[in-house]
């Protein structure tokens, strides 16, 4: 489905490789996380199979087609075969649920009577039936996420990459956008996402493939964030220690929280706010 | 459902830019109405051309007895001189090229004199014997007076030979002059035309990157994409090119045909009925400069 084959990319700009004759093989079906920190080369990863890359070495082949080979006329067909989800969601904040989920189709050119029975489908497996109507802002970050993986989905694509969807989410919320990723798969979609979220990879038991310096260092199914063979980053080296160190004690906050203001209440006008004097000429 | 999409995104952008779309609309309107007045001028010119041509004659001037020029040495020509000049013309080697010629003698020449300066005081200080007698030739290819000059510039009692097309070569590279002055501007304003259709174009993009941002990764053709941008410039520039056809026929009717043919009566003017091919040929140019600049300002959002 997807194969590295001693893949290599360098940016024009870089002078360290961000992809350094990466291997991998990913078959139909797999859920396969890719962790590592900032900068390991997760990203690029993920650019590389958009082919919004072209691999600096090596041979990338997805869905039987060569990355290399493929013009770049042929890159908006080969695409549709692919759904990305982003951790800054990129909904149109114009356009109503139901609008941006129909924009995937419309610019393909389905029929609206298509439209109209796939997206409420689809927002119905995503968990938004009730949500239609809403604008982008009217929604939680979670339900934002979501109806992106909507978009992503609805052109029942043969992967879905994930680059960090969790990222600007909450534990409870990552959850649930969890669910939906697990039940995409369960239902066939080969799954490749990027994070950093330990509490999630850790949950999943799933695949795991680990990046740092662009290497591919680990690779292991149902694996966890972190193993004890590979610590993902070892900062011990990194600073310079003291032989007598001693955990920083956190003290206990030790003054008296101001009071709230409530304008209905006639004890509050007798807050003092002198203390406030010169420290600047904005009103609270 | 997907053309009536484009057409909806196009629409949206003249919509969203108004102000950019309009600049588009009066750049293309000025520079096509110079690029129309060039082709009118083009026009008159050849017209003109054929008109005065066709009454262009080779004048074989005899000597007088005040003129010092060509084989003249202030004596009258002769009659034998005249007669000499009339059997060369007359000649069979001649007969080919010259479609008719009559000799104009003193008097003649005085009553034609004083006709076509009827009213102005020079038609007082002439007399006969000042102008020359002259044999007037008229050729069948005007092209060709070179053959006049040689049979009889240097005879006996000729004065000098003028072919009158050298007076109207001297008007028509003028006119010439200004129609490649209409050109050169009207090339200057094409190019800021196209520049400022990219730049509106890329404008447009710029403000609907997260669209197209969505519609590379969903894999809307480049097609689809391009489209609705490459519309947008032609629809501005059409509406231009319109304006700019509407101005030329304004120019040809109330000035030219209105104005001009008035103040020069004797002078054939183009017409409206002569013109209007031109218009065409400006909306088709008006088209594939703004769906050029369009397709090259867009190009650059749709590199994978």
């Amino acid at each position: 489905m997807i194969r590295f084959e001693t893949v290599s990319k360098v940016y024009r700009s870089g002078n360290r490789p961000a992809l350094h004759e990466a291997t991998l093989e990913v078959k139909p079906g797999e859920f396969v996380f890719l962790v590592g920190a900032s900068g390991s080369g997760k990203s690029s990863f993920l650019r590389l199979i958009l082919r919004e890359e072209r691999a600096s070495a090596g041979l990338i082949h997805v869905l039987g087609q060569d990355l290399g080979r493929l013009s770049n006329r042929k890159v908006p067909a080969y695409r549709r075969n692919l759904g990305v989800v982003f951790q800054d969601f990129r909904l149109l904040p114009t356009k109503t649920v139901f609008d941006n989920v129909a924009f995937a189709l419309r610019v393909l050119g389905q029929s609206e009577a298509y439209i109209h029975d796939a997206v409420p489908e689809v927002l119905g497996l995503v968990g938004l039936g009730n949500k239609e109507n809403r604008l982008p802002h009217e929604l939680s970050g979670g339900e934002q996420q979501r109806v992106a993986i909507a978009r992503a989905v609805v052109n029942k694509p043969a992967i879905l990459l994930a680059d960090e969807p969790t990222g600007n989410l909450d534990p409870a919320t990552s959850a649930g956008i969890m669910d939906v990723l697990r039940n995409i798969n369960a239902a066939g979609t080969t799954v490749l996402m990027a994070t950093h979220d330990t509490a999630i990879v850790n949950d999943m038991k799933r695949r795991v493939v680990e990046l740092r310096d662009g290497r591919i260092i680990r690779d292991e199914a149902g694996g966890e964030y972190v193993t004890r063979a590979n610590p993902i980053v070892d900062v011990s080296d990194s600073f310079p220690t003291r032989a007598d160190s001693q955990p920083i004690a956190i003290e206990p906050l030790d003054f008296d929280p101001i009071p709230a203001f409530d304008p209905m209440s006639p004890t509050s006008e007798a807050i003092d706010l002198s203390y406030l004097d010169g420290i600047g000429e904005e009103p609270l | 459902m997907k053309l009536n999409f484009v057409l909806l995104e196009a629409w949206n952008g003249v919509r969203r830019n108004v102000s950019m779309v309009v600049s588009v609309i009066l750049v293309t309107l000025v520079s096509l109405t110079f690029v129309g007045s060039a082709a009118l001028l083009q026009l008159q010119i050849s017209d003109m051309k054929s008109y005065w041509y066709d009454k262009a004659q080779v004048a074989v001037y005899l000597c007088t007895q005040y003129s010092t020029l060509g084989a003249c040495d202030q004596q009258e020509v002769g009659a034998e001189q005249i007669a000499a000049v009339e059997a060369q013309l007359g000649s069979t080697t001649l007969a080919p090229y010259i479609d008719k010629w009559y000799f104009e003698d003193h008097d003649e020449a005085y009553a034609n004199f004083t006709e076509q300066f009827a009213g102005s005081p020079v038609v007082d200080l002439v007399t006969p014997d000042l102008l020359p007698q002259t044999f007037w030739v008229n050729l069948k290819d005007p092209t060709q007076s070179a053959i006049v000059f040689e049979a009889v510039g240097g005879m006996g009692g000729v004065e000098s030979v003028i072919d009158q097309r050298s007076y109207l070569d001297g008007i028509f590279s003028m006119l010439n002059a200004a129609s490649l002055t209409a050109v050169g501007v009207a090339v200057l304003m094409l190019i800021a035309a196209a520049l400022l259709i990219a730049t509106t174009i890329r404008l447009s993009a710029f403000s609907r990157r997260r669209e197209l941002a969505i519609m590379r990764l969903v894999g809307a053709s480049n097609w689809y994409i391009q489209t609705p941008f490459i519309l947008e410039g032609v629809v501005a520039a059409t509406i231009g090119s319109v304006l700019a056809c509407g101005a030329i026929a304004g120019i040809v009717v109330f000035f030219v045909d209105g104005y001009l043919a008035s103040a020069l009566p004797a002078t054939s003017f183009i017409q409206l009925a002569d013109v209007w091919f031109v218009f065409p040929g400006l909306l088709l140019a008006g088209a594939v400069l703004a769906a050029t600049s369009a397709y090259v300002a867009i190009s650059r959002y749709l590199r994978v």
